[in-house]
């Protein structure tokens, strides 16, 4: 169980930085957007696609560990 | 005799806890979902505002305002409010009249020669809307003027909004 709650807290931590990135990103675009400069939207859009899977195969990865010790 | 209670209360606290932290993951992944979901609505809205055109519209006849004078219309739609200022004898500029920090409605203070947000004391440059004082992040969105003639004619925003 000990093992357990360390891999857990290790990821929460880790989609934690992940989404920080991902919040200062939207806040970024966004306030490009407002002030005209649209390009950057599309590229950012990719990079926030990345940083979701990345969060998401790290939830994968604590569900698999879970199953595993089910 | 200090473990006594955990005879009576079965609770398993180890656990209990592990499945609060997943709880609590899931919900940083759903929200890192969301940004996602934000990001694509940023880029859809861009995509959308590519091939926008803007109408032209007479906003004032020259003689209509004094110099320092100003006159309010809207454009490039009925709900964006627009200032259009007359800064010397031939020199207009118009501006979006929402302030860049909380969309308060900027005026023109002919003394300080600038345009103020009475909100948050913000200030920008009569000149080309750039700001010069208080928190608003970005310029006034600028409307190009067309002179015809004596009318002033509204033909598109810089940067388009």
């Amino acid at each position: 169980m000990k093992r357990n709650l360390v891999q857990v807290d290790a990821v929460m931590v880790l989609i934690l930085v992940l989404l920080v990135v991902q919040i200062w990103l939207f806040s970024a675009t966004l306030d490009s957007y407002l002030a005209g400069h649209r390009t950057v939207a599309l590229p950012a859009a990719i990079v926030s696609l990345l940083l979701f899977g990345a969060c998401g195969g790290l939830l994968g990865f604590l569900k698999r560990g879970s199953d595993r010790q089910d | 005799m200090s473990s006594l209670w955990k005879e009576d209360f079965s609770v398993q606290a180890g656990e209990d806890r592990y499945v609060q932290r997943r709880q609590f993951t899931k919900f940083l992944v759903l929200t890192s979902f969301g940004m996602f979901v934000g990001q694509c609505w940023i880029l859809a809205k861009s995509l959308l505002h590519r091939g926008r055109t803007f109408p032209s519209q007479v906003v004032a006849r020259t003689g209509e305002i004094p110099i320092g004078g100003v006159k309010l219309f809207r454009y490039p739609d009925p709900e964006d409010p627009c200032i259009l200022v007359r800064i010397s004898e031939d020199r207009f500029a118009a501006y979006s009249q929402k302030c860049t920090h909380l969309s308060c409605a900027v005026y023109y203070s002919a003394e300080s020669r600038r345009l103020v947000c009475p909100c948050h004391d913000g200030f920008f440059s009569v000149e080309d809307g750039s700001m010069l004082q208080g928190p608003p992040p970005r310029p006034l969105p600028a409307v190009i003027l067309d002179r015809r003639g004596d009318e002033l004619i509204a033909i598109g925003m810089e940067p388009a909004e």
